[in-house]
């Protein structure tokens, strides 16, 4: 239906896909698969209409078709859910699901009815029921995921091309996803669908493709690879997910929270992290997990309760206190409260440790670049150069540039929030092994993650939060994704 | 190399520049003659101190739309203590330039704490500063300045004092940005204000010196002003802010901040300055002024950003 013929883009002097062809039928889930920077988003890209390739041509319907704009490809039936969320935020979720298209009758008079009795279908087609008179900046970054997903849905679109769709999601929406995607298939939809979860290919795509540095390496039904070839495939050599061994923790505790408390995302919290300890936090969306952790790096500071560290009391205002405290955090909004997308990696990389490249104010340049240099080689961070504005990076390159960004600032408490989300699988054994190596030298580390393997596999010890409530401690021992399930869903 | 990158982004802007010094060489006898040049570094000097000021603003993604009324009231304030053997000629000069820095900091005080919006801040300050010039002056130009002070009107080694002013500022402001930790902080401020919070910068005192910096520049604008025209004038440098603004902006500075360079302004500064120069030595009638100076203006901008896009 939608055929790709030797697409060719270059950006610059870096061409980052080579006369790539594939082939998208209706009714089939098709996925492109490859590690960061493999040149996924920018083929989706090309197929909505946002870049022009420069050589190849795109068929659509049996036609040649030439998108200028995405809106050229959207009125022809293509539409695209981007990896980089890109909401309206002062709209509300109905009107951001309905952007464009919003139901008004002859006197482009707004009929508020319709346009929130339509989103609210749409979520319900997630199972989501998010009030659709929300402002889409008080989501959280899943939450956001879904809506923007709704909208492309919403769109009756005949190919959907969605790109990370559950980089964000739990568990709960990734299946609701998936049964809407089914849905899709059978009334004849194509979808296009890039993830770096493995195990999510294997439930739902009908064929892969699988690119490797911009080029085809081939295309296949799903049913014809194994988790290990299609690695093989996307890494050109044979690759598993380790998990480091676990270096018992210390009992020494250096972080303490007692009753920590900010309503209406959590209450009451209490627990200790060890030097040494990777401390994991599991729950479904919205449980708070978050929203704790930001409270700990004094994003959104708790309202009650006490934070005590290293034996000290401290009251964390900023993060610029958290810093000085030794708490350093990721966070899971890469490009709301990441990147500073016009700044160089070098200039992202070296923000926040910046201080230590300095003599009364003035920026040791060679000193700075020597650094990032050797950060972007350790990181295997993929750029042009140190002078490549980080908006240009794919998405993973520019996680790992923000990784490296806090651990530049050595501090002793690591708060990483979904730090694999969207990032390839030989990075994730990278970032796993990382995780290691800094409980090693008596770190301690504060992990939030969705993909609840990651948690059981790294941590040592595993709260559950539950809609604001810390449920339940479990030992690594003892915990099973199971029991963690259970005591995740809410009553 | 990299100021060969910076030289061709601002292709759009050196390219109507040179074709306008070319066009003006030629049709004019006295476009070119040292004399003339002097004076068109001389004209552009104010403007090019507040563009270099509000250059600081912007980047953070903020606006002020005061600099005309404090250049009025930190000459008027400059003047009042300027009489001959009153005080020392520091005494006034410093008085007028911290004048703006503390409007500048007041304005950044009720930016960063009050949390309304820069635009509202200023244009109330605008008013204010006005008002307060008015007051002191008792709406009255302020005159008998000491010769002392407004000889600094004049020229050193036949360079005006004014244009020395506006390249010793423009070259500390660009050392500033580029290699100072607090000038890569305005830079992440603009560019994404939340995610600069997130990775340790108080963004509170970022934006706090960039309003006080182009406030203390603004003083320094409204002593040069003083000095040049002999007398604290209350209705000076009206509409001062929309030149100043729009040199940084031809430059290339984006108005959602994070994006942009010195270098870019003092382009943006001299083409304006060439293009009011040259208006007048070919006698056009003021009323035409205006149009052409905004026509060429929105089309020099134009080309730049075509070039840019590419
Ligand atoms: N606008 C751009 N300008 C310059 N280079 C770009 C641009 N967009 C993407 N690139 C480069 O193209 C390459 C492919 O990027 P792309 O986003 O397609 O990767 P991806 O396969 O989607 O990776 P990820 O899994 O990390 O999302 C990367 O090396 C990236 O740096
Ligand atoms: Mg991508």
């Amino acid at each position: 239906m939608l055929v790709a013929q030797g697409l060719s883009k270059k950006f610059g002097d870096l061409t980052v896909l080579k006369a790539v062809s594939v082939e998208f039928r209706s009714g089939e889930v098709h996925a492109l698969m490859g590690e960061n920077g493999a040149g996924k988003s920018t083929l989706m890209k090309l197929l909505a209409g946002l870049y022009q390739p420069d050589t190849g041509t795109i068929t659509w319907r049996g036609q040649p078709v030439y998108w200028r704009s995405p809106m050229e490809a959207l009125a022809q039936g293509i539409a695209m859910i981007h990896q980089e969320l890109m909401p309206i935020p002062d709209l509300t979720v109905a009107e951001n699901i309905l952007l464009g298209r919003e139901p008004t009758n002859a006197w482009g008079w707004l009929d508020q009815k319709l346009l929130q009795a339509e989103a609210v279908a749409w979520l319900k087609v997630l199972d989501c029921h998010l009030d659709p008179q929300t402002r889409m900046r008080d989501l959280t970054v899943a939450q956001t995921q879904v809506v923007e997903i709704a909208k492309a849905l919403g769109r009756r679109a005949d190919v959907i091309l969605m790109d990370e769709p559950t980089a964000a999601l739990s568990d709960h929406e990734c299946t609701a996803l998936f049964k809407a995607i089914r849905q899709l298939c059978q009334r004849g939809v194509a979808v296009v669908y890039t993830t770096h979860k493995m195990d999510e290919v294997f439930q739902l795509a009908d064929r892969i493709t699988v690119l490797r540095d911009g080029e085809w390496v081939t295309t296949q039904p799903a049913s014809d690879f194994t988790p290990a070839s299609l690695i093989s495939h996307m890494v050109g050599r044979d690759l598993a997910t380790v998990f480091p061994a676990l270096t018992p923790a210390s009992p020494e505790v250096v972080l303490e929270v007692q009753a920590l408390t900010r309503e209406p995302y959590f209450r009451k919290v209490t627990f200790q992290l060890h030097r040494g300890e990777v401390l994991g936090l599991a729950g479904l969306m919205g449980a708070g997990r978050t929203e704790l952790v930001s409270a700990l790096y004094g994003l959104l500071p708790a309202t009650s309760g006490t934070i005590t560290l290293k034996g000290q009391p401290v009251v964390l205002r900023n993060p610029a206190d958290a810093l000085a405290h030794g708490v350093g955090m990721v966070t899971e909004d890469r490009k709301g409260l990441g990147i500073i997308p016009g700044l160089s990696v070098q200039q992202n990389l070296t923000l926040t440790a910046l201080h230590r490249f300095t003599q009364a104010g003035f920026i040791l340049g060679a000193q700075e670049k020597q650094v990032s240099q050797a950060e972007v080689t350790r990181f295997k961070i993929k750029a042009r150069g140190l002078t490549q504005p980080i908006r240009e990076l794919s998405g993973g390159n520019q996680q790992k540039v923000l990784l490296a960004r806090m651990l530049l600032d050595a501090p002793e408490i690591v708060i990483l929030d979904e730090p694999t989300r969207g990032i390839d699988i030989g990075a994730k054994s990278e970032i796993y092994a990382l995780i290691g190596q800094l409980t090693a030298v008596g770190k301690a580390v504060l992990l939030v993650s969705s993909e609840l393997p990651e948690v059981l596999a790294l941590s040592h010890r595993i709260l559950v939060l539950r809609q604001g409530d810390l449920v339940i401690e479990l030992a690594a021992s003892a915990a099973t994704p199971e029991k963690v399930l259970s005591n995740a869903m809410p009553l | 190399m990299k100021f060969n990158r910076d030289f061709f982004h601002r292709f759009g802007i050196i390219f109507v520049l040179g074709i306008l010094i070319t066009a003006l060489s030629v049709s004019t006898e006295s476009f070119g003659t040292l004399s003339n040049l002097t004076n068109v570094a001389r004209q552009v000097s104010i403007n090019g101190i507040l563009a270099v000021g509000v250059t600081f603003v912007l980047l953070t993604a903020g606006v002020d739309l005061s600099l005309g009324s404090v250049v009025a009231l930190s000459g008027v304030v400059c003047a009042t203590f300027a009489h001959p053997s009153q005080y020392p000629v520091l005494v006034p000069i410093l008085l007028g330039i911290a004048t703006g820095g503390l409007c500048g900091c007041f304005n950044g005080l009720l930016v960063t704490r009050g949390g309304v919006a820069p635009f509202i801040v200023t244009l109330g300050m605008m008013t204010v500063a006005r008002g307060l010039a008015l007051i002191f002056s008792d709406g009255k130009p302020v005159a008998n300045m000491s010769p002392t002070l407004t000889n600094l009107a004049g020229d050193v080694a036949g360079i005006p004092i004014a244009v020395l002013c506006f390249a010793l500022v423009a070259l500390a402001a660009s050392v500033f940005l580029k290699n100072f930790q607090l000038g890569r902080h305005i830079y992440a401020v603009g560019g994404n204000e939340n995610a600069a919070r997130v990775a340790g910068i108080s963004v509170t005192r970022v934006k706090l010196f960039a309003y006080t910096l182009c406030g203390l520049l603004t003083g320094l604008a409204g002593v040069v002003l003083a000095a040049r025209i002999t007398t604290g004038q209350p209705n000076a440098g009206m509409a001062y802010e929309l030149d100043a603004i729009a040199a940084v902006v031809i430059g290339g500075t984006s108005l959602a901040g994070g994006v942009g360079t010195i270098l870019g302004t003092i382009l943006g500064v001299l083409l304006i300055g060439v293009i009011n120069n040259g208006l007048d030595l070919l006698m056009v009638s003021s009323y035409y002024q205006a149009v052409i100076k905004g026509l060429i203006i929105v089309g020099a901008v134009w080309l730049d950003r075509q070039q840019a896009r590419s």
